[in-house]
C-alpha cells in the first residue's frame, strides 16, 4: 500500500469520525450507507470535505459508483493523481 | 425476496404513521374550499402548506379562462408538441412569459419538476461541468443525473466555495454552469445571488436561476430574486413553476440566448411528453396577467409571510435564517414533527413536515407556506395554534425539552 493511500485513509477516516454522531469501526471494507448509516445528502457532505482536505473534485456520479470505504480511498487517490 | 423488500425499512415506518391515523405524506382532502381552506378529516381546516403564494387558485378571471378554453379547445393535447403539434395558447403563453421577463425566448414544459429537469440536461453536456447549491431542490439533482456532465456540489448559499470550485475546475475543458434558486423551498432563505453572479464572471460560466418559490414573490415587478437582486443580464436563463404563484401546473425557461430554439428538440423531458391541455394553459397565462397587473397581492403575501415570521419567533420557535412565503420551524427530531404536525392538524390547521434527506444538515421540519389570500385574523389564528400546540407538547423553548435539544 502506497503512502499517499495510507493518508487518504488517513484523512478520510478523520473526517468520517468527526461527522458520524457515534463512533463506529472503520475499515477499507465498511458500506458507507449501511455499515454507518448515512443519507445520500449525509455522504455528499461527506465527500466534500474529503475535497477541500484534498483540493480535489469529485463528480457526483463518481460518489454514486462507491460503496465501501476502499472505494472511495481508491477514487480519491486517482483524482488527486490526475489533479 | 420480493420486488419491494429494499424499501422494508421505510415501508415499516410509513405504516407506523398511516396506523397513527396521522401521515403528513398522504393527507386526503374532503373538499378544497378557498385558497386558504379545506375540509380534511370532516373538520374546517386552515391551510398554511399549499405553496399557493397569490392565491389565484379561486380568482373568477382564471377560473373563466381555464373553462372557456376547455369548451373551445378540449380537454387534452393528447401528444407532445414535437409529435403531434403545438396549440396557439402554448405559444401564446411562451411569448407573455418571454414578455414579462424581457427575453427573446420562452419555453413551456408540463411540470416545473420537467423544466429543470429539460433545462439542466440540456444545457450542460458530455465534458460539461454542472455546479449546484447543495441545498438544490430534487428536480435539481435529477436533472443533472439525467444528463452526461459532471455534477460538482458547492456548499450552500457560498459564493466563495463556489469560487474555489470553480477555481479546481479551471483547467478542465467543458463549459461550467452554475443553477442555484432564488428562494430554497425547505428553509425560505435566499440565495446571495449579487456575489454568484460576481463569480460566475470571473470564471467565464454561466448561470440558471430557478425562480420556483420566487416568481411573484420578490422583485419590483415579482419577476424573482434575480430581478431583486438586479443581475438579471446575469442570469442566462431563468426557469420557473406554475404551480404555486400561478396557480396551475407545468413549468417554464426563458432566455436571451441565440438558438435557444434548439432545446425543443433536444431536451428530452420536453419532447417525450404530452403538453399541457388548453385549460391549464389559458389559466396560467390568466393568473400571469393577474400577477402583473396586481402588485398588491405581493405587497399581502410578503405582509402575511413577515407576519407568520415575526409571531412564530417570538413564540421561541427556531426559523430559517429570513422571513420569506416559506415559514419553517425547526424541530428536535422527526418524531417532535410528526407529533407537533398532526396535533396542529386535529386542531384545524394544515402544515407540512420535511425530513431529511429532502431537507438539509439532518433537519426536521414544520413547513408552512403563506398565501396572500390569508387574512391577517388567518395568520394570527395559526401563531396562536401553534403556542397552544407547542406548549401542550412541551415543545417552547421555555420548556426544558426543547432547551435540552438546543
Amino acid at each position: 500500500m502506497s503512502d499517499q493511500a495510507n493518508e487518504i485513509r488517513e484523512i478520510i477516516f478523520e473526517t468520517l469520525r468527526a461527522a458520524l454522531p457515534q463512533s463506529r469501526p472503520l475499515s477499507d471494507s465498511t458500506h458507507i450507507i449501511e455499515d454507518l448509516g448515512l443519507d445520500s445528502v449525509a455522504v455528499m457532505d461527506f465527500v466534500m470535505e474529503i475535497e477541500d482536505k484534498l483540493d480535489i473534485s469529485v463528480p457526483l456520479d463518481k460518489i454514486a459508483e462507491v460503496e465501501t470505504l476502499g472505494d472511495l480511498i481508491a477514487t480519491v487517490q486517482r483524482l488527486k493523481q490526475a489533479a | 425476496m420480493a420486488l419491494l423488500d429494499k424499501y422494508a425499512p421505510l415501508a415499516a415506518q410509513y405504516r407506523q404513521l398511516e396506523e397513527a391515523g396521522a401521515n403528513p405524506f398522504n393527507v386526503p382532502f374532503d373538499d378544497v374550499l378557498s385558497p386558504t381552506e379545506a375540509i380534511i378529516a370532516g373538520r374546517q381546516t386552515l391551510l398554511l402548506g399549499t405553496n399557493n403564494y397569490l392565491g389565484l387558485t379561486y380568482d373568477p378571471l382564471v377560473i373563466e379562462a381555464a373553462n372557456a378554453a376547455s369548451t373551445a379547445a378540449g380537454t387534452g393535447t393528447t401528444g407532445s408538441r414535437i409529435a403531434n403539434g403545438s396549440y396557439g395558447s402554448h405559444k401564446r403563453l411562451e411569448e407573455a412569459l418571454a414578455d414579462f421577463y424581457g427575453r427573446k425566448h420562452g419555453m413551456v414544459f408540463s411540470t416545473g419538476y420537467q423544466a429543470n429537469l429539460g433545462i439542466i440536461s440540456a444545457l450542460a453536456g458530455k465534458g460539461d461541468h454542472l455546479l449546484l447549491d447543495a441545498d438544490s431542490h430534487a428536480s435539481i439533482y435529477d436533472g443533472a443525473r439525467l444528463g452526461y456532465a459532471q455534477v460538482t456540489r458547492f456548499r450552500h448559499n457560498s459564493p466563495d466555495d463556489l469560487a474555489n470550485r470553480l477555481r479546481r475546475l479551471a483547467d478542465e475543458p467543458g463549459d461550467k454552469v452554475i443553477i442555484v434558486e432564488g428562494i430554497y423551498s425547505m428553509l425560505g432563505d435566499t440565495a446571495p445571488l449579487r456575489e454568484f453572479a460576481a463569480v460566475k464572471r470571473e470564471y467565464g460560466a454561466y448561470l440558471v436561476v430557478d425562480e420556483a418559490h420566487s416568481l411573484g414573490v420578490l422583485g419590483a415587478t415579482g419577476r424573482g430574486l434575480a430581478e431583486q437582486a438586479g443581475i438579471e443580464a446575469d442570469a442566462d436563463f431563468i426557469v420557473g413553476t406554475f404551480s404555486k404563484s400561478l396557480a396551475g401546473v407545468g413549468g417554464f425557461a426563458v432566455t436571451d440566448m441565440e438558438g435557444a430554439d434548439i432545446l425543443r428538440v433536444v431536451s428530452r423531458p420536453y419532447m417525450f411528453t404530452a403538453s399541457l391541455p388548453p385549460a391549464n394553459i389559458a389559466a396560467t397565462l390568466a393568473a400571469l396577467q393577474q400577477l402583473r397587473a396586481r402588485p398588491e397581492l405581493r405587497a399581502d403575501l410578503n405582509a402575511n409571510a413577515a407576519r407568520l415570521y415575526r409571531g412564530l419567533a417570538q413564540l421561541g420557535f427556531t426559523l430559517g435564517p429570513e422571513p420569506s412565503p416559506v415559514v419553517s420551524a425547526i424541530m428536535p427530531s422527526p418524531e417532535a414533527a410528526f407529533g407537533f404536525w398532526a396535533a396542529l392538524l386535529k386542531a384545524g390547521l394544515y402544515t407540512n413536515v420535511s425530513l431529511p434527506p429532502a431537507t438539509p444538515k439532518g433537519l426536521a421540519l414544520l413547513r408552512s407556506s403563506v398565501s396572500a389570500a390569508h387574512s391577517p385574523a388567518q395568520i394570527d389564528h395559526a401563531i396562536n395554534l401553534f403556542a397552544d400546540v407547542g406548549k401542550g407538547l412541551g415543545l417552547l423553548p421555555e420548556t426544558p425539552a426543547l432547551a435540552a435539544a438546543k
